[in-house]
């Protein structure tokens, strides 16, 4: 009985220890980068699991009026401060030009107005934060395939980068400069847009006035904001940290699918 | 007068192993519990980045909640609760505010059972979507073995007069009272077991799955009416931390019944496969 006892002691007392000593050893794991590279593996299935359910053209949901959320919330930076964007934003953004240009035949510039000349697409969809929360709008704007048709693209072109005009953190070098990168199969899709209105009226500050990408399929800090320049790239390994994007660059996936 | 006509009449208490697991449920039990160990622990990391749950397609700040784990700082002295509806219940030390290098901060789940112990939802991420992954494969091969073998006919599947209102009468008596069966009942499980493993296996983990596939934009263009059937991302969301709480009271009855049914001969069957039982018969 007591032998039995002890057993049982040392079984409880061997798990909990177990459990402490795997509580803190992942904080250690979770440093190591062996470790975070056999973690990151799981993104790679991801994008190749769910291209190969989506195929190109899947949409995402499409919601009525009557489901658009009450309040929409504004996150990430709510009012980019550089003296450039403020004078875009009192001038009302009519000296703004979104450039194209990078691996393109014809590098472009549009102004907004050209832009709302262009035939637009409103959609309402969900958008889905990385953090949890969802919230319904209705977006209108132009369709990105139909500038990347316009400007045309060079066979090496494999993705797009968003360049945008908020620093949504400090830093000497520049690089808490907010950007984002999708690949082609996304910038194609149908849902796929630059958005210069929200629920029927021109784009908030808070919500990325003057332009801001829409890509349906995945999640909310691909949602660019502010966007000031349009980049066709082979690779985005040599732009700031090399992840294709801000958030990226602080661990978080390319493929925000999931 | 001999000894032995005597001894032939006489039942001998004996101990018998039986093979109670095979090497795959084995595998995969094990295998199973450590993936639900990170799922569990990083899921809370990613919880806390956002500690409120709501119902329907949409959430956020402000919307209606069914679940808020929160904090308060009137008075310098931060407190924490739990909100569900319109009952907030005081859980400062645990949810909502808690030590951090000694400090009280404000968090939902307290660092000792999030992955990374501090905040930070790109590696919670990271750590439950590879776990995921291993965790699908890992049950696609128990469901395949345990299909193919006959490992859910045959030990999993209720007999029919199991299921009668008195069968399973005694069996919560008995349960309740801390006897568990001996001898030949001792090879196979008890009704609850099969209903209560057969309720994890096919209905808690696949919903665990499939709430959470339901909370990708991605899936969701591909698989629509995952949607609909979970009435939204939000709803699903709510539904997948509550089917993680189920499995959260499911593992910690599961341990206390293995505990108290036999520690040791429990854990050697899910180990090695074998399972004592202690029955009598004439002497061999």
């Amino acid at each position: 009985m007591s032998r039995l006892f002890t057993r049982r002691r040392f079984l409880i007392g061997g798990t909990l220890g177990a459990s402490a000593l795997t509580l803190s050893g992942c904080d250690l794991l979770d440093q190591n980068a062996n470790v975070a590279n056999v973690l990151r593996s799981a993104e790679h299935l991801t994008l190749k699991a769910q291209r190969l359910l989506q195929g190109r053209d899947a949409l995402a949901r499409e919601f009525e009026e009557k489901d658009i959320s009450p309040s929409f919330r504004v996150n990430g930076t709510s009012a980019p401060d550089s003296d450039e964007y403020i004078e875009l934003a009192e001038g009302n953004f009519s000296a703004w030009r979104l450039k194209i240009d990078g691996l393109v035949e014809r590098p472009r510039e549009f102004s907004l107005a050209d832009l709302k000349t262009l035939p637009a697409r409103t959609q309402i969809t969900r958008h889905d934060c990385v953090e949890g929360w969802s919230a319904i709008g209705k977006w209108t704007g132009v369709p990105l395939a139909s500038l990347l048709q316009l400007t045309g693209l060079k066979p090496t072109a494999h993705y797009v980068v968003l360049h945008c005009a908020d620093e949504l953190e400090k830093t000497l070098d520049g690089s808490g400069r907010y950007y984002e990168s999708i690949d082609l199969v996304d910038a194609f899709h149908p849902q796929t847009i630059l958005a210069y209105q929200m629920n029927g009226q021109d784009l908030s500050v808070g919500h990325g006035a003057p332009l801001r990408l829409r890509v349906e399929r995945q999640l909310g800090y691909k949602q660019a904001k502010y966007i000031m320049r349009i980049e066709l790239v082979d690779s985005f390994s040599g732009l700031w940290g090399g992840n294709g994007g801000y958030w990226e660059d602080r661990g978080y996936e390319w493929y925000a699918g999931i | 007068m001999s000894a032995n006509a005597s001894n032939d009449n006489v039942e001998y208490p004996r101990t018998i192993f039986i093979r109670r697991h095979s090497v795959v449920t084995r595998l995969t039990h094990w295998l199973n519990v450590f993936c639900l160990s990170f799922l569990l622990l990083s899921g809370l990391q990613i919880f806390n980045a956002h500690p409120e749950l709501y119902w329907g397609h949409y959430g956020a700040n402000g919307d209606p909640a069914v679940l808020t784990i929160g904090s308060d700082d009137d008075g310098g002295t931060p407190s924490g609760f739990v909100r569900v509806a319109r009952l907030q219940i005081p859980t400062t030390g645990v949810l909502g505010v808690s030590n951090v290098d000694g400090e009280p901060t404000a968090r939902a789940f307290p660092s000792w059972a999030t992955v990374p112990s501090f905040q930070d939802l790109a590696a919670g991420r990271r750590w439950h979507f590879f776990f995921a992954w291993l965790f699908v494969s890992n049950g696609i091969l128990y469901l395949g073995f345990s299909l193919l073998s006959g490992h859910f006919r045959r030990d999993l599947a209720p007999k029919v007069h199991e299921l009668s209102p008195r069968h399973l009468g005694r069996e919560v008596l008995d349960h309740a009272r801390l006897r568990f069966p001996g001898g030949e009942k001792a090879r196979h499980y008890n009704a609850l077991q099969k209903l209560t493993y057969l309720a994890v296996i096919v209905l808690l983990l696949p919903l665990m799955v499939l709430t959470g596939l339901t909370m990708s934009p991605g899936v969701d263009a591909a698989l629509p009416s995952l949607v609909d059937i979970f009435g939204g991302r939000q709803s699903a969301r709510t539904i997948h931390f509550i089917t993680a709480s189920a499995l959260v009271i499911f593992v910690i009855v599961h341990v206390a019944m293995v505990i108290l049914s036999g520690t040791w001969n429990n854990i050697r069957s899910m180990i090695t496969g074998r399972y004592a039982i202690q029955e009598k018969g004439p002497r061999s």
